[in-house]
């Protein structure tokens, strides 16, 4: 069976709404990081004394969740579901096959390595 | 010093009270950190300025009629106009005092600042900032100086003999159930009971805490307008109150969690500080480690019990300040010794009548504070709206409502030549 990787781009104050339904759908490894990028959002203006700028990045975070094939779209749903609030800036999904993943503890690897431990 | 030109001016008294308005004007930048600290770092810099902001607007009233409401003789509810735009304050003393007028009202000015920006703790996060200044400059004359009018100033609570030292009725009582009416008035933050809001940074929380008991010191100890006893007191007593309560408090922290917090102890301070306000110059040391210790237990209560309701008092104003003010006046009908304080007796001492009028003040503070409040928010919302939108409140009040960052780093900032207005871009800063 394929392994995928799923990455979301998500606003920060939907990050736990993310994490919320991606727990309903019951996907449970991830790793979160945060991240600053630009999309297609309007730029902020923001002053510090005489200094004017605009501020070209804005804060997203990004999940990384390394699912098997049929847990591929539950969490693009779910991602989509915590993350969306319908204005601009919302975020991005990316899917990318994986070449391989192993599981340090035991050195399981593909499948194994992305099922949840039992228990 | 050449001839004295005041007679009835004592240069050591004086020379205290300047200290001491310092000491506590440096209070409210002090709550600036404590509170900034409390809240998520995207609402830093709005938290903080709201403290500010009762600088500003605070001590504007408070020269144009808030020190007379408060100070001038009127009637038992309210001074007159005989001190507005302070008209007739100058360097001859009050009555009764030892120090310039001016400097009386300078110190009793920050005690209105400091009030002011402790109920900010109630709406920050969400409340806009420019309805944030309407209130504070209505709420420092209509709540704040009527109060003080009360307790300081020849109002009725002070007429009738009750005892409140440093302000447990218009600053304690008077900035903790105005922070209830607010914090239902302006309603809960989107996400609250949803996630969890927790503290940016307890090192700011703890710094602000402390610089806060520090300037207690003027506060409290300020509070007697002299260099004599009752300031001594004060003092002393605003030492040992808020030692004891941090004591109970880790015991307390301990006996629930089996873990003393950090931002548990800086909690504990304020609520120190605050039992010791209304009593600092009536009770004695022993009492006032007692009353550090004892009060701390409602507060604490309050502090574990309102998170579990849906309102957003966001940084329990109602519990440190309120609760414990009400506690501290409470105790000082009991426990008030003549023999200390030269003025009168508590319940424990002899005289019940004390407790009584204690009790009223317990009852009256709150009951104006709260009420006042709230109509004033609900008016005030008639004109302009209160809070922030939903997408406002997500992205956070610092870029919203100052167009600034607390911590912003200054990645992906391309720079604008302020001549050339915004469209004009000159991509030196951070190119990428």
């Amino acid at each position: 069976m394929s392994v995928k990787l799923v990455i979301g781009i998500v606003r920060p104050e939907k990050a736990n709404d993310v994490l919320e339904a991606l727990y309903r759908a019951e996907v449970r490894g991830l790793s979160i990081s945060r991240v600053q990028g630009h999309g297609g959002e309007l730029d902020r203006v923001e002053t510090y004394r005489g200094t004017t700028v605009k501020m070209g990045l804005a804060d997203k975070v990004r999940f990384e969740i390394a699912v098997s094939e049929p847990f591929v779209e539950p969490t693009i749903a779910a991602l989509c579901k915590g993350g969306q609030t319908g204005e601009v800036g919302d975020g991005k999904i990316f899917v990318v096959p994986l070449e391989r993943v192993i599981r340090i503890r035991t050195g399981e690897t593909d499948h194994g390595a992305v099922t949840p431990v039992r228990g | 010093m050449d001839k004295p030109i005041l007679a009835a001016v004592d240069s050591g008294d004086t020379a205290w009270m300047l200290a001491a308005t310092a000491l506590v004007l440096l209070m409210t930048p002090a709550l600036g950190l404590f509170y900034g600290g409390l809240v998520r770092a995207k609402n830093t810099l709005n938290t903080y300025m709201m403290c500010l902001a009762a600088i500003a607007v605070a001590t504007v009233t408070w020269a144009l009629v808030g020190y007379s409401f408060a100070f001038d003789q009127g009637n038992g509810f309210i001074g007159g106009f005989g001190y507005a735009v302070l008209h007739n304050v100058s360097f001859e003393p009050r009555d009764g005092s030892t120090i310039p007028h001016l400097l009386f009202m300078a110190f009793q000015g920050t005690f209105c600042i400091i009030t002011v920006a402790l109920v900010s703790g109630a709406v920050v996060e969400r409340m806009r900032f420019s309805a944030f200044l309407v209130f504070a400059a209505l709420w420092s004359v209509l709540v704040y100086a009527v109060l003080a009018h009360w307790a300081f100033g020849p109002g009725w609570l002070l007429e009738n003999g009750t005892l409140d030292f440093a302000g447990g009725v218009p600053v304690e009582m008077g900035s903790g159930f105005s922070a209830l009416a607010a914090a239902l008035v302006v309603g809960a933050r989107k996400d609250y009971g949803r996630q969890a809001l927790l503290p940016h940074n307890a090192v700011y929380v703890l710094l602000g805490a402390g610089l806060l008991w520090f300037g207690w010191f003027g506060f409290n100890g300020g509070s007697g307008f002299s260099t004599g006893n009752s300031s001594v007191l004060a003092f002393t007593n605003t030492l040992l109150c808020p030692a004891s309560t941090l004591v109970v408090w880790f015991l307390l922290d301990a006996f629930r969690d089996r873990q003393v917090t950090a931002i548990g102890a800086a909690t504990a301070i304020i609520v120190g500080c605050v039992l010791i306000t209304p009593a600092g110059g009536f009770i004695s040391p022993a009492w006032a480690m007692a009353l550090g210790g004892l009060g701390a237990v409602p507060s604490y209560a309050v502090v574990v019990w309102r998170p579990r309701t849906k309102v957003d008092e966001t940084l329990d104003v109602l519990a440190a300040h309120g609760v414990a003010g009400m506690t501290g006046i409470l105790f000082t009908g009991f426990f008030a010794q003549l023999a200390w304080n030269g003025v009168s007796d508590g319940l424990l001492y002899g005289d019940a009548g004390q407790l009584g009028w204690q009790a009223l003040a317990a009852i009256a503070a709150p009951t104006y504070a709260f009420t006042v409040t709230f109509v004033l928010l609900r008016a005030i919302a008639l004109v302009m709206p209160l809070r922030a939108t939903e997408p406002e409140e997500a992205l956070g009040m610092d870029i919203v409502h100052h167009g600034e960052e607390a911590y912003a780093t200054g990645e992906g900032a391309i720079l604008v030549s302020p001549e050339a207005g915004v469209e004009d871009e000159v991509p030196v800063a951070n190119p990428i």
